[in-house]
């Protein structure tokens, strides 16, 4: 329609503005599931028990982190984080706690185990065995000794065929 | 052997599609967390009773006989729906029957169990749920058989259905009785 936009599309800017805005708004809330009353005073363990909340899943959302879930239980294993961080444990300390009591599971970084030899070296055995399977396949090709050149009898057999070829 | 080479391929085909069937068994569910604390000792524990004047629950109270601990709550309709299947197990079987009320309100506890009955041999009250990442809970309700030393032999996920007391639990129970 010539003569500028219609009141319908000039109205549809502002909406997209607004849902925009409310995306950003959901946005930022959902990157912080942590909320202010849960964190530590000292900023250094701070960091470390965000660092752990991270590698560890949350059991009710299988695939977040409990730092990214805003399940109740990721709220209490946040805080049992921290409380162990206090007492004086070690990262690896507060791992081996949760592992413990939920298994290697709880860990979203799955540690080298004869389980998980499989699923740590499978990818490189696989390419391992294509690579020399690809190595034998061109050496062999190139072994193969190039085709024998054409006897007289042959070449003028070709050279026949094709005058036969031209004529009409 | 050259042909064998050709071969590869479909052998590894069906090694993926084997797992792959086995993988849509039936029986398993992959939301399922493994167990960590099967053949492992309960978790020791102290938590307060039902009501003002009920004992503590221990953990070390528990031991001696073999066991059933159902940790449930109130806000939890699952557990409703297994709460006549838990007095059935508790009546038939004349096992031991403790619950533990998770992160819930001990008021709402003892109004749940007076409108439902009460099968439990005692009821301690978890509030803050730490007694149940103790356990490796993840979500209510969830059941465990510990034997005499203490020991966890089975954890059920979820509400307990027919077939798992008839099938796993009470043949459980027996032998550990015995």
């Amino acid at each position: 329609m010539p003569g500028g936009m219609t009141p319908r599309a000039a109205g549809r800017i502002p909406v997209l503005a607004g849902l925009l805005a409310l995306f950003l708004a959901f946005a930022g809330a959902a990157a912080l599931a942590v909320e202010p009353s849960e964190m530590l005073a000292d900023p250094a363990l701070e960091a470390r028990a965000r660092a752990i909340s991270r590698e560890i899943r949350c059991l009710v959302c299988q695939n977040q982190s409990i730092d990214d879930s805003a399940a109740d239980l990721a709220r209490d294993l946040r805080l049992l984080v921290r409380e162990r961080l206090v007492a004086g444990d070690s990262d690896q300390a507060v791992r081996d706690f949760l592992v413990a009591r939920y298994g290697d599971f709880v860990l979203l970084d799955p540690p080298v185990r004869p389980r998980t030899w499989g699923l740590w070296f499978g990818p490189a055995a696989i390419l391992a065995i294509a690579a020399l399977g690809a190595t034998l396949y061109f050496r062999r090709r190139r072994a193969a000794a190039p085709p024998a050149p054409l006897t007289p009898e042959e070449a003028s057999r070709v050279g026949r065929l094709v005058e036969e070829e031209r004529l009409p | 052997m050259r042909r064998l080479a050709y071969l590869l391929p479909v052998l590894l085909f069906a090694l993926v599609a084997g797992y792959f069937l086995l993988s849509l068994d039936e029986g398993r569910d992959p939301s399922l967390v493994p167990s960590a604390l099967i053949g492992k000792p309960m978790p020791a524990f102290t938590l307060p009773g039902l009501s003002a004047g009920a004992p503590p629950l221990e953990s070390a109270a528990i031991l001696g006989a073999p066991a059933v601990i159902n940790v449930f709550a109130s806000w939890c309709l699952p557990c409703r729906a297994e709460h006549p299947l838990l007095t059935g197990l508790a009546r038939d079987s004349g096992v031991a029957l403790y619950g533990i009320l998770y992160k819930d309100d001990p008021a709402a506890g003892a109004g749940w169990l007076a409108e439902l009955g009460d099968p439990f041999r005692a009821v301690g009250v978890d509030r803050t749920g730490r007694t149940g990442i103790d356990f490796g809970v993840y979500g209510v309700p969830e059941t465990y058989v510990v034997d005499r030393e203490g020991i966890i032999r089975f954890r059920q996920v979820g509400p307990l259905h027919p077939q798992v007391i008839a099938e796993k639990i009470l043949p459980l129970l027996k032998t550990l009785k015995e």
